[in-house]
């Protein structure tokens, strides 16, 4: 009795492993591209360019070497942390969009107040703003996290006057008809009900900010990721450029996936969210 | 004592330029809806019956004449009216019992207090099991259950309800109708329901108030006195259905 009960048990034991290889190749296919493209890549580098040339285009394997260096020296971790460190401090400051958002979003005359004159800052460029940042703020923090605040402020900003604006009217009747004050209805109704475009405010914002951030350490700043691939540059140290723009690409994607995880925790009841 | 009395509402909507001119949504509203008694409002859709509900709840105010509560205007919406809304308007981030608790928290009640009633009216519409899901867990019926129970869980004098059965399906509307016939025989209260639907209106009311096209003002008032829960092969169902279709045929054939 026991080894004919064993023999299904034992199959599906394999069947389940097999099936769980099959899903790590599954997985694996997906950066197929990504291989060809790194092969092309190195073989480029170190075969068809000559010496000169290639100082410009260094192979994935001198990058690979580069970062090794960086990480080593804790070089790439100080400028991470120094990129980071003015990321959040003017996330700080550009969350005051969402108070903002939500009274222009619930009350026509603050909108009314605000409309015109956040409709003609919001087309400039953060970049644009570099110029007039650095002979007010100088060279380094402050004038680093100005221009990234710039840049998160209006994606939170608008995302958070929609939210509130395309809240479903009769959720605002039902808490009126259920006895909820003024002060109740905005916070236990409209903050939550827009709650998922803010998320993706937050979302946009930080990518916005992020890209801002680098253009910002590039030509005002002694630290940073932006400031290495520039620093790096002067020396035609490529393999540095390239390093520092894979950092920032990879901790980019990082922060965008990492604010989705927080909304779909934080709103399990929301669709967006868990897209 | 919840009486409600209007006496000659009506409704002008203001226009906002020669291309858009005021409409005169209600003209010339009389009717009184006695303590407890459950009363339809029927016509049909932009005959303003929604709009006289939203007075009623106080989302809007008349343009003319007055709508009592108990011999007092109606003014801003409070927990005395509540009002069940055909996209059932629940709160999707809270979970049914959050959702059902809702107007109990904004009156302040204890939380003890507050279990039990919620725990009460969740017993009722019969959804226990289901306390901890999230509305869109849940089917139509199901939310409107909810939907039920939080506008009852306050206690109000009156309950208003906006065609609460017209987004679920056939077999579904059929269900949800008896079960209100059920609750209310529970949950005594005066009731307005707003309805297109003639046998929405026979199987729920006490009272129906027919009434024209824009401006709606009110046609007919018909009694039904027929025992509950009233059957559809009824021969006196039969009847009235028969007289209130005539009487709705009447107003479609007007915009002919």
């Amino acid at each position: 009795m026991t080894h004919v009960a064993s023999t299904p048990a034992l199959s599906t034991e394999l069947e389940t492993t097999a099936g769980r290889c099959l899903g790590w190749l599954r997985r694996l296919r997906a950066f197929g591209l990504l291989a060809v493209f790194g092969g092309t890549w190195q073989i480029v580098s170190t075969m068809v360019l000559d010496a000169s040339t290639a100082t410009l285009l260094p192979p994935p394997s001198a990058v690979v070497k580069g970062a090794w260096e960086l990480i080593e020296t804790g070089e790439l971790f100080r400028h991470l942390r120094d990129s980071l460190k003015r990321e959040l401090i003017a996330f700080g400051f550009a969350a005051l969009a969402v108070p903002l958002g939500i009274a222009m979003g619930w009350s026509k005359s603050v909108n009314e107040q605000f409309d015109i004159l956040i409709e003609v800052l919001r087309p400039i460029p953060p970049l644009a703003w570099i110029p007039l940042s650095i002979l007010w703020f100088g060279i380094g923090d402050t004038q680093n996290q100005f221009i990234i605040f710039l840049g998160m402020f209006f994606p939170i900003l608008l995302n958070t006057v929609a939210g509130v604006k395309n809240i479903e009217p009769n959720l605002i009747h039902a808490a009126r008809c259920l006895g909820a004050s003024e002060f109740r209805i905005l916070w236990r109704v409209v903050l939550r009900a827009s709650l998922p475009s803010i998320v993706t405010g937050v979302r946009v914002g930080l990518g916005v900010g992020w890209m801002a951030l680098v253009a910002a350490e590039l030509v005002g700043a002694n630290s940073g990721l932006g400031f290495l691939i520039n620093d790096a540059r002067t020396v035609l140290r490529t393999d540095y450029v390239i390093v520092g723009m894979i950092t920032i690409g990879v901790v980019g994607l990082l922060i965008d996936r990492g604010v989705r995880l927080l909304g779909a925790w934080m709103m399990p009841w929301s669709r967006v969210m868990s897209q | 004592m919840s009486v409600i009395r209007a006496i000659g509402v009506g409704k002008v909507f203001p226009g906002h330029s020669a291309a858009d001119p005021p409409v005169r949504a209600l003209k010339d509203v009389n009717f009184t809806v006695p303590d407890k008694e459950f009363c339809s409002l029927l016509g049909h859709s932009g005959c303003g019956k929604t709009t006289l509900l939203s007075i009623l709840a106080g989302f809007e105010a008349p343009s003319e004449g007055r709508l009592l509560l108990d011999d007092r205007p109606i003014g801003k919406p409070g927990w005395e009216r509540t009002m069940i809304f055909q996209d059932y308007a629940l709160f999707p981030w809270q979970t049914v019992a959050d959702n059902i608790s809702f107007g109990l928290e904004m009156r302040n009640v204890k939380s003890t207090e507050r279990r039990r009633i919620v725990e009460e009216h969740i017993a009722l519409v019969g959804l226990k099991g289901f306390e901890k899901r999230y509305p869109h867990q849940l089917s139509g019926g199901m939310r409107q259950r909810v939907s039920i129970a939080r506008a009852l869980a306050v206690n109000p004098h009156v309950l208003l309800m906006d065609e609460p059965f017209a987004a679920l399906d056939a077999q579904n509307r059929a269900l949800m109708q008896k079960e209100m016939v059920r609750i209310w025989d529970h949950a005594r209260k005066t009731c307005v329901l707003v309805t297109h639907s003639i046998e929405e209106a026979i199987a729920l009311s006490d009272r129906i108030l027919v009434m024209t096209k824009r401006p709606g003002t009110i046609k007919a008032d018909i009694r039904v006195e027929l025992p509950r829960p009233r059957s559809e092969d009824d021969p006196q169902v039969l009847a009235l259905r028969r007289q209130v279709r005539d009487l709705i045929q009447d107003e479609a054939a007007v915009e002919v």
